[in-house]
Formats: structure tokens, C-alpha cells, sequence
């Protein structure tokens, strides 16, 4: 069914009766041509593209629990594309490209929101460094505009210009950067990809990665065995334990990240900001709630919760940014599990098994690039070797001395 | 995470007067070859359940102790100074 304002309308006319399932519920088959181990924004987005760019449609997307129920649905729903490193900017441009036209490929809600994404900076080098930055977004064809104190006070009058320690220099502003409703990024996906015959397997967790000859031939499942051409994982949270299913060890920690949301506000904030002497991010959502996070708890985990610590840790951060959120309660806090790679960066390659594939390591930045992961995880699947943006996220560049150390920090801050 | 620890010298203490390093890991000799090297600094095991950590008592005696938790509960199952667990090496 394709949604239009005219289908609202229509259904809205016969009491809302007419709507159907935006995707099937079906029963495995006993084999596909592609597997791909995670129903996250990820995994979905690599079944559209799969599918969409290079038809290859007998695809299953294998998930544990039910779809959206990972890190698509527990981020702070921010885009940016304002990466420094040659390996890494054209990868989110090109996931900023497919943001902007993703609701017309979908047909489906993503509110898609570009209302401008500013890094505060507070000091000489900060400034410099953002400068930086900016020109190397402006070479790679990004948007990015300096703002001087001034200019922000102007679109951010509310904020603490004259903290004693972390005055308000200025700002790196991403116009084209802002946020997406992240559950509807899952669905959205979903929809697209069963419309054209992708399998959706909930609550079907991957228990084993079966091998013979040293090639992958099916996955064990709680609903039993099921036989692939190629393997694909993006079960990004749970990586390593997927990937020692087939004997990998990866560069790769689990930690705890949190994200929070007040009660809901008068329009408040404009645009979202990142405070750049501490690390803490908000945006405003269209309920009125401000949605913000902070670093990693610091620790390894996959319990999906965080503790109390680092809530006191973000909420300082925040009010030393804005003193006026002193005075919000916060609605609710939760934890979402992140791969955090050594560097820093993610991984889309092939793997020592040559027909599987890892979708991995995305650490603070998995849905930003939601778009792209998929666009190039499919055109590695599809044609074996890596989209060129993608070409220097690679699984051995640990071992070849090819970090990409983006800011210089991966599961701790101390390994680079 | 659980909110006490039980720290062999101070006993039960609050987790915020703590440190947490990361994965007790067997380092490997000065000498030993590249990939042995590679994979002490950059792969892990990465396991959901019970994981030895170092923790420092950064608030508290300032020792350095090895830590049991579980990750997927946050349970700690022991904990113990550095100094009292056998020498860690490859």
C-alpha cells in the first residue's frame, strides 16, 4: 500500500479500518542467497539496498527480538556529516545524501528535520581545530560555516557564554545536519525491503554460523537451520559474539552508551548542539522533549542499562552548557549497547571467511550512517569488494597500522 | 553496575570512588612476535558474562585490584588486589 495524504484521507473516511501490515510475518525458508544476521537500521537498510541497487531480493533479515528493538530505537536520532578524515567524510556525505532523499525511496515518515548541527568550541585551539575541520568538510563538498561568539548568541542566546571554565568562543555549524524519527528509519527500511521480497525474520535469534570447507553454508536459529549463499552481519552491540560463532575475535568492546529525554518543552532549542568541552549533545524533539547523551559508561556491557554515575556526569555537562536545564526534569533514561572499535571507527569488509561479511565497530556513530552502512554493506555483499567510500573501513587495518583515528579514541582513550 | 564494591581493604565502597581500566589481559613479552602483540592491544574476547577487569581504588586505598563482573547483569563476583592474583603474563 503506498501512503499518501489522499490514503490518510481515504482511510480516515472508513474509521481507519483499510490499513494493512506494513510488512508480512513470514515462516522461513530453507534457504536464501543472502542472510544478514541483526534486524537493526542497519541490517534493514543492507536488505533495501540489496535489493533496490542490485536485485538481489532472496534476502532474510534474522533478528532476536522484534525490529527497532536495538540501537536504532535508543540513540539520540542526530545526522551529521562533520567528519575531518579522508576515509571517513565522504562515507557520512554520502549517508547525508540519502537522509535527504529517504522519505521519497521509503514513501514513509522519517521527519527528516535539517535544522543545523553547531560544535561549540571554547578555546584558541578548539578553534583552530574546528576551522580545520570545516575546511576539510568544504573540500570534500560539505556544508559547514565557522560562527563567531557573536553569531552564536545570537541563534543560542540561552546558553552560558561566560562560564568560567568553558567560555563560548564559537561554533562549527553543519546547516544540512539535524535529526530523524529513528524508529520510523527502522520501519521505513522494513517496509521498503519486505515490499520488494525480503524476508523479516523476528524473534529469531542466530545461535550458530555452520561451516563446511571453510565456508559459511547456513546459520542455526531458534527456529532451526537455515542455509545461505553469503553471510552478513550488522548485529552491531553483539558483534563479537556472532562473529566468535565463526572463530573471529575482533577489535571490538561492548560498552554501555545512554541517552535521555525530558519532559516536554515550549520550543527551546532551535538546532542541535554539542558542547565541546565536555561531550554532551541535545536536540529538542517535536513533542517538546529534550533528547541529550553523553560519553560511554566506560565499561564493558550488554545489559542495556547504565548507572547513575554517568547520568550525574551528563546532566553537570548539560546545566555548565545551558543553565536553564537545571530546571528540567528528565522523563527518561535508557542504555543501548555500542560496539566501540579500537579507533574509533566502524568496519564494513569481508572477513578471513570469504563468503562472510561484518557490518561492525560503529561506536558513538551507527545512526548517522544507517543510510550509507546499508548502501555500501549491499555493494560489498553484491559485487565483493568495498564501495569507495567505504574502502578504508577496513577489519585489518589494526594489524596493517591504518587506524582510523578520527578523535583519537576507541573503547578507552588511552589506547591511541 | 552494582553501587558497592567490595574492596579487599576498605570492604564495601560506593562504585563511584573507583576507576574501571578495562580487561585483565595477559601482556605479552617484549620480545614476542607482531601478532602476538597485535592481538594483547587490539582484539577481545568481548564476552557477555563473567569478565576480570582492573579497577582502581582511585577514591579509596589507591590499590589497583582485579574485579569479576558480569556484564550482561553488572553482578560482581569478586574482588581482589592485583598484588594477591598470580603474576599475569603470556
Amino acid at each position: 500500500m503506498r501512503y499518501s495524504a489522499l490514503s490518510i484521507f481515504l482511510n480516515g473516511l472508513r474509521k481507519n479500518t483499510g490499513w494493512t501490515s506494513a510488512w508480512r510475518f513470514p515462516e522461513p525458508k530453507p534457504h536464501y542467497d543472502v542472510i544478514i544476521v541483526g534486524g537493526g537500521g542497519h541490517g534493514l537498510a543492507t536488505a533495501h539496498y540489496l535489493a533496490k541497487e542490485h536485485g538481489v531480493t532472496n534476502v532474510a533479515v534474522l533478528e532476536k527480538s522484534y525490529i527497532g528493538s536495538g540501537n536504532v530505537g535508543r540513540n539520540t536520532t542526530i545526522i551529521r556529516s562533520n567528519y575531518l578524515l579522508p576515509g571517513n567524510n565522504p562515507f557520512y556525505e554520502l549517508s547525508m545524501k540519502l537522509w535527504e532523499g529517504l522519505e521519497r525511496e521509503l514513501n514513509y515518515n522519517a521527519m527528516v528535520s535539517q535544522r543545523g548541527v553547531i560544535m561549540l568550541c571554547h578555546n584558541d585551539s578548539q578553534q583552530a581545530a574546528y576551522t580545520r575541520r570545516g575546511n576539510a568538510m568544504r573540500l570534500h563538498g560539505v556544508d559547514a560555516e565557522f560562527l563567531d561568539r557573536r553569531q552564536v548568541k545570537a541563534m543560542l542566546p540561552f546558553m552560558d557564554f561566560d562560564n568560567a571554565r568553558f567560555p563560548i568562543q564559537g561554533g562549527l555549524m553543519q546547516p544540512r545536519g539535524g535529526t530523524v524519527r529513528h524508529d520510523a528509519v527502522a520501519w521505513g527500511y522494513a517496509r521498503a525491503a519486505d515490499s520488494r521480497g525480503v524476508d523479516i525474520l523476528q524473534h529469531c535469534e542466530v545461535t550458530g554460523i555452520r561451516r563446511e570447507n571453510g565456508r559459511v553454508v547456513g546459520v542455526e536459529t531458534s527456529k532451526g537451520f537455515i542455509g545461505c549463499n553469503k553471510l552478513a552481519l550488522a548485529a552491531a552491540g553483539n558483534s563479537s559474539r556472532v562473529a566468535a560463532m565463526a572463530d573471529l575475535k575482533l577489535p571490538i568492546e561492548s560498552h554501555v552508551l545512554q541517552a535521555f529525554v525530558s519532559e516536554g518543552l515550549k520550543p527551546f532549542i532551535d538546532n542541535v548542539v554539542i558542547f565541546g568541552a565536555g561531550h554532551f549533545y541535545v536536540s529538542q524533539s517535536d513533542k517538546g522533549g529534550l533528547v541529550f547523551g553523553g560519553d560511554i559508561d566506560g565499561y564493558n556491557s550488554y545489559a542495556q542499562r547504565g548507572n547513575l554515575a554517568t547520568i550525574e556526569h551528563v546532566a553537570e555537562a548539560g546545566v555548565a552548557m545551558i543553565p536553564a536545564l537545571s530546571r528540567v526534569r528528565v522523563l527518561r533514561s535508557w542504555g543501548g549497547i555500542m560496539d566501540m572499535s579500537m579507533d574509533g571507527s566502524p568496519i564494513i569488509d569481508r572477513t578471513p571467511i570469504d563468503n562472510l561479511y561484518l557490518n561492525a565497530g560503529w561506536c558513538y556513530g551507527g545512526f548517522k550512517a544507517t543510510p550509507a552502512s546499508g548502501y555500501c554493506f549491499a555493494h560489498l555483499i553484491a559485487r565483493g569488494e568495498p564501495h569507495k567510500t567505504a574502502a578504508q573501513m577496513r577489519l585489518d587495518r589494526f594489524e596493517r597500522g591504518y587506524a582510523l583515528d578520527e578523535r583519537g579514541l576507541g573503547a578507552q582513550p588511552n589506547l591511541h | 553496575m552494582a553501587s558497592l564494591v567490595p574492596c579487599p581493604h576498605c570492604g564495601m565502597r560506593p562504585r563511584e570512588e573507583f576507576t574501571v581500566k578495562g580487561a585483565v589481559l595477559p601482556r605479552p613479552a617484549p620480545d614476542a612476535s607482531q601478532a602476538t602483540w597485535f592481538d594483547h592491544v587490539f582484539l577481545r574476547e568481548n564476552p557477555r558474562g563473567p569478565y576480570d577487569e582492573y579497577w582502581h581504588h582511585t577514591s579509596g586505598c589507591r590499590h589497583w585490584l582485579v574485579v569479576t563482573r558480569d556484564t550482561a547483569t553488572h553482578e560482581i563476583k569478586a574482588c581482589r588486589d592485583v598484588a594477591d592474583n598470580p603474576a599475569v603474563t603470556a
